[in-house]
């Protein structure tokens, strides 16, 4: 049952029109040069899985192991890899490269992706706190937490007490995405919503662990081979770049 | 250009509106499409522009003020929203700021516009 998911980058987000009058906010994620790069299996591993890789990195900043690993896929030098459980016959072929059409418009999905850095950050952004009065004798305290405890019982205060401290930067998955809609000459995907990270950077999407997955997404998985022999045709409805229309 | 911008010129390319055009003092009638229950009419909606935001991008927007029943009311329309019918000049307003909001505070003949009488269309290449 377990599908594969995909590494895509996030370039950023605009708006949709749609015919019915609805305006929906979508991010864009790419899927750049995405490839199996290598499988898990039960009897050697332990575990069924698929290493994905994408983008494109360079060979002399590729560490030797990781040139040896790529060149028994034989794929290019990849920027970002990550494994993907998924069911035995779910497995892809090595060297597979999927395309943004693995996903259907309108089937949810789960995106994860290291959320932006905020830094230091004191109690009233990190955790909601409401701060403290912006009168009545309060001094040079408005955004500080309160009281972190009790009295000489305790004597100490609690361990994982929310306080101020770092904020962002680590890993986020946010849940039932919706896809809109899916570009697969170029790779685009386009979620409704946001997505966690910051532009250029790289997040994870999987079918939505707590929806039903549509009957009509690829089972395996949207392969580039098979699908360049049902469309030999291009349909270049690119339109020219309209320059100075700032 | 990057992806982004390709995508958001495919996007205005595609929906092949024709926007007039117009900016902040010009009186423009909009017409905007009104489902109710399940027959749509369009709905006329005119007043005053008092902005335009976002330049010529997909996310762009403009402001119509207009006095209805004695209280001023403010619609603010996405420039390329599906939804708007027409988008027509009534009146081109001689005004020395982009953005209008001064007229919130006036009422009457104080919040009148002066009409442009030489007013000379923009050459082509103003809108995609």
């Amino acid at each position: 049952m377990l599908r594969s998911g995909v590494i895509a980058k996030k370039l950023g987000m605009t708006r949709l029109f749609m015919e019915d009058g609805r305006q929906v906010p979508v991010t864009v994620l790419q899927l750049d040069n995405l490839q199996v790069v290598a499988q898990r299996t039960a009897e050697r591993d332990g575990y069924t899985a698929v290493q994905l890789g994408a983008g494109s990195a360079k060979a002399k900043r590729t560490t030797a192991a990781m040139r040896g690993h790529f060149a028994r896929a034989n794929v290019a030098p990849k920027r970002k890899i990550a494994e993907f459980r998924v069911s035995p016959e779910n497995l892809i072929d090595v060297g597979a490269e999927i395309t943004a059409d693995h996903y259907a418009a309108g089937q949810y999905v789960d995106i994860a992706g290291t959320s932006i850095g905020k830094g230091f950050a004191g109690a009233m952004k990190r955790h909601n706190f409401g701060g403290l009065r912006a009168s009545h004798g309060v001094s040079i305290s408005h955004r500080s937490h309160g009281s972190t405890g009790q009295c000489q019982d305790p004597g100490k205060v609690f361990k994982g007490k929310k306080m101020a401290g770092h904020l962002g930067a680590v890993r986020v998955t946010t849940q039932n995405i919706q896809v809109v809609r899916t570009d697969a000459d170029r790779g685009l995907i386009m979620v409704k919503g946001s997505v966690p990270g910051s532009k250029g950077g790289w997040v994870t999407i999987k079918d939505a662990v707590k929806k039903p997955l549509p009957a009509d997404v690829p089972k395996p998985a949207a392969v580039k081979s098979a699908k360049a022999a049902e469309t030999a045709e291009a349909p270049a409805a690119e339109v020219p770049a309209e320059g100075g229309e700032a | 250009m990057n992806l982004i911008a390709e995508i958001e010129a495919e996007q205005i390319a595609a929906l092949g509106k024709t926007i007039p055009d117009f900016k902040a003092g010009d009186t423009v009638r909009v017409g905007y499409k009104v489902t109710e229950g399940s027959r749509s009419r369009v709905q006329n909606y005119e007043g005053v522009c008092i902005s335009r935001k976002g330049g010529d991008g997909i996310a762009a927007s403009f402001t119509v003020r207009k006095i209805s029943f004695g209280e001023g009311v403010e619609r603010v329309f996405p420039l390329y929203s599906t939804n708007i019918d027409s988008i027509e000049v009534v009146r081109r307003g001689k005004v020395r700021r982009a953005k209008l909001y001064y007229l919130r505070s006036r009422r009457g003949k104080s919040a009148r516009i002066a009409e442009v009488t030489n007013y000379k269309p923009k050459s082509t290449g103003a809108e995609a």
